[in-house]
């Protein structure tokens, strides 16, 4: 097709039909017969298309699947007097993206502007209850509020990142109770609450052990390095489903009565033990493409291993597969529909649960919709927030 | 120093393991399920969770459905309270996996009893809540009337089941010609079948009339009575655990015989002055029945006060009144056609 940025030797103007609308028009979609044709294919099929899925959407479909068990999506059979641990930690991951937000701003600011619109948005849904919506107006405010703290003050860059460092430790404690607050058994944990928690923890549990296992693969001593490899070829070698069911099924048997491990404890492992080999050899492969000159530069400067690895080796290497490894995160966290086979009820298997119900019967369509819609936003704000990241880390360009 | 600590670990964790062996051997104790349940005062069932009429979840999370209701049941006989269940949704790979670690102390999850798994997987089954079968669902105005009408039809049906196998042998016992059309999952068998790109589809009977309450007009399509293959569905317990297995037994039982006395969760108290002694060991006001079993002796009136009778929980789930209009059939009590009989209860 032709480009319409082309530029006119004479000082004459432009004849009005190649330029503006008509202009665009006649280059882009209508320069010859053959575009022409392909032009109005192509509108009548999307006009279709559109129009048939508006009127889905909009008049066909029975959103009340969604509506009527929005809770039960969101976070399972939660108990709802307990409710407000789930709110609790959700806080606190607003006002650290808030904070975040104003010290960092960049990035960070895209991201709590898109999280601010989804709470906005689902605060104004009319199904939602109104403890939820003060909840969520609560979180506005606190991002907001952070925003405001965090633009004052660039000495909360170190308190802001320990912050993140708890968050998770912190969250799970109000999740999960750990024998101070009532216990809430991880049974009642499910939806979309069960699918996060089981993403993030693998993701953040995997990460050191990736690296681990990364620097075993390089090491000279034998035993380490025939370890690590063996592992990584093992897992790498077995689909994840694979792995799921021995920590759900074999597990048990192995350990016997004495041992009772939980049974979203036992996916989070089989969750971390996969994504770690993936991840080993996505550091791997960082670790490979730095020049040697990078070590023996270290060494020159007197740098012992650790301090090698931490400083200078890892930073770079790290940064080099950024993408590679936030591919990897993203099919983690589609990856969690499977636990929806092993009996735990992730978003997906709660829509699979509520469509059984008699009163929503025939409404998997809108179910499964509304499911792939929440993995949607999910998997490209991850994807956004990586090539913002690269961007700014300068990936790609050294 | 890191690497000091990679050796440590793994001495650990083959320590560890070796242990783990010993214990497994050791664990092999002779205490009943039953006593496990009264401690913890609280049921662990197994459940689908994912088939209409038997296990869902409602609008509140709770699970219901007919399976849930003899869950419930069994606890209001062990536990005196109904609602003490917890439910584990498992798939038809780990179910019995649950029950043989102890993970579920029940598993009511529309399961077939069959002899392999009364003894390899080492199961006990319960009297059967559900004589299910499978069966054929064809369009009303196709004409189809029975099995035989089918010659040189095209059956949709999902891959890799028994479903397929027992047509096939059911088609070859008639001599009918047909043709197979195999699809990978359930819905997409159904959409073959309701876009009339196939003239019928097979499933189990209970399958059939949940997918046909939700097709878009329900009364263009008749499910024909010819029944393929036996399912009958029952609860199970471990094997070897005679106790807690009578428990599990003589509950499904006890709501078959409040059927066949008329008794239901309303009336259930004007019965408590009963002079039939039949009634009256049933409901636990003469005789120990209960002490025998483990359990108090009302358990009987518990159940039907808190869950009600067969009759009722059939009713509740799947009978007329609900989308699935499912009639007893089978499931009926042996004095009305049906298989529904309870050993006495004396």
């Amino acid at each position: 097709m032709n480009n319409n940025e082309t530029t006119t030797k004479n000082e004459m103007a432009p004849p009005k039909s190649s330029i503006g609308v008509p202009g665009w028009l006649k280059q882009n979609l209508f320069s010859n017969w053959w575009n022409t044709l392909l032009t109005i294919i192509f509108t009548v099929i999307t006009i279709y298309v559109v129009k048939g899925t508006f009127t889905w959407v909009f008049f066909t479909a029975e959103w009340s699947v969604v509506s009527e068990n929005f809770k039960l999506l969101m976070v399972g059979q939660y108990p709802d007097e307990e409710l407000w641990r789930v709110w609790t930690a959700l806080s606190i991951f607003t006002a650290l993206v808030g904070i975040s937000w104003g010290v960092w701003k960049g990035t960070m600011g895209h991201v709590s502007i898109f999280l601010g619109v989804v709470m906005a948005i689902t605060m104004v849904v009319p199904f939602i209850a109104v403890g939820s919506r003060i909840w969520l107006a609560a979180n506005i405010g606190l991002l907001v509020l952070g925003f405001a703290i965090g633009k004052q003050s660039e000495k909360l860059k170190k308190p802001v990142l320990v912050g993140w460092f708890l968050l998770v430790p912190i969250g799970m404690f109000f999740i999960e109770g750990f024998g101070l607050l009532n216990e809430v058994s991880t049974n009642f944990w499910g939806g979309f609450l069960l699918t996060c928690l089981i993403a993030i923890i693998s993701i953040i549990a995997s990460f050191p052990i990736g690296i681990l296992l990364a620097l075993g693969r390089r090491s000279n001593l034998p035993i380490i390095k025939w370890f690590s490899i063996i592992y990584i070829e093992l897992i790498r070698g077995i689909p994840l489903i694979t792995v799921l069911f021995v920590a759900q099924l074999m597990l048990p048997l192995f350990l016997g009565d004495t041992i009772e491990l939980d049974k979203v404890l036992r996916a989070m492992i089989g969750f971390t033990l996969f994504n770690a080999a993936y991840l080993a050899e996505n550091v791997r492969g960082g670790l490979q493409s730095l020049p040697r000159g990078q070590y023996e530069a270290a060494q020159a400067l007197g740098l012992n291993k650790a301090k090698m690895m931490t400083f200078v080796i890892m930073p770079q290497a790290l940064k080099a597969v950024i993408p590679a490894m936030v591919g990897q995160f993203i099919s983690i966290f589609k990856d969690t529909v499977l636990v929806s086979i092993v009996g735990l009820i992730d978003l997906l298997g709660m829509a699979k649960k509520i469509i059984a119900n008699p009163q929503f019967l025939g409404t998997q369509m809108e179910s499964f919709v509304f499911v792939a819609f929440v993995f949607f936003m999910i998997c490209y704000l991850m994807s956004y927030v990586s090539r913002r990241l690269e961007r700014s880390l300068g990936v790609g360009e050294r | 120093m890191k690497r000091k600590w990679f050796g440590f670990l793994v001495v650990i964790l083959s320590l560890s393991v070796m242990l783990m062996g010993c214990n497994n051997e050791e664990s092999a104790e002779e205490t009943s399920l039953l006593d496990t349940v009264k401690d913890r005062d609280l049921l662990i069932a197994g459940v689908n969770g994912e088939l209409p009429g038997f296990s869902y979840l409602d609008s509140e999370g709770n699970y219901s459905g007919f399976d849930a209701d003899f869950a419930r049941a069994i606890a209001a006989a062990v536990l005196g309270d109904a609602s003490k269940v917890e439910y584990r949704p498992l798939s038809s790979k780990e179910r019995f996996t649950a029950v043989q670690t102890g993970e579920v102390d029940v598993l009511t999850r529309n399961t077939t009893w069959t002899l392999t798994r009364d003894t390899s997987v080492g199961l006990n089954f319960a009297p059967v809540t559900f004589y299910d079968g499978q069966g054929i669902i064809v369009p009303k105005d196709s004409g189809i009337t029975s099995i035989e009408d089918l010659e040189g039809a095209r059956i949709s049906v999902e891959s890799g089941t028994t479903t397929e196998l027992n047509l096939a042998d059911q088609m070859r016992k008639h001599g009918i010609n047909y043709e197979a059309v195999v699809y990978d999952s359930q819905d997409a068998a159904v959409a073959a079948y309701e876009s009339g790109s196939v003239d019928a589809y097979t499933t189990d009977k209970s399958g059939l009339v949940a997918r046909k309450a939700i097709m878009k007009d329900p009364s263009a399509h008749v499910i024909l009575d010819d029944t393929l293959s036996k399912e009958p569905l029952a609860p199970a317990v471990i094997g070897g655990d005679d106790k807690w297995f009578d428990v599990v037994k003589w509950v499904v039982n006890a709501t078959i015989q409040a059927e066949e006395l008329g008794i239901t969760s309303e009336n259930v108290d004007e019965f408590k002055d009963s002079s039939d002694p039949v009634v009256q060991r049933l409901l636990g006001t003469d005789g120990d029945l209960g002490s025998q079993l483990g359990l108090s002796d009302d358990f009987g009136y518990q159940v039907i006060k808190q869950v009600g009778n067969y009759g009722e929980i059939f009713e509740r789930n799947l009978g007329p009144d609900t989308k699935f209009g499912l009639e007893r059939g089978l499931n009926g009590l042996y004095t009305e056609g049906g298989l529904m009989y309870s050993p006495p209860l004396r």
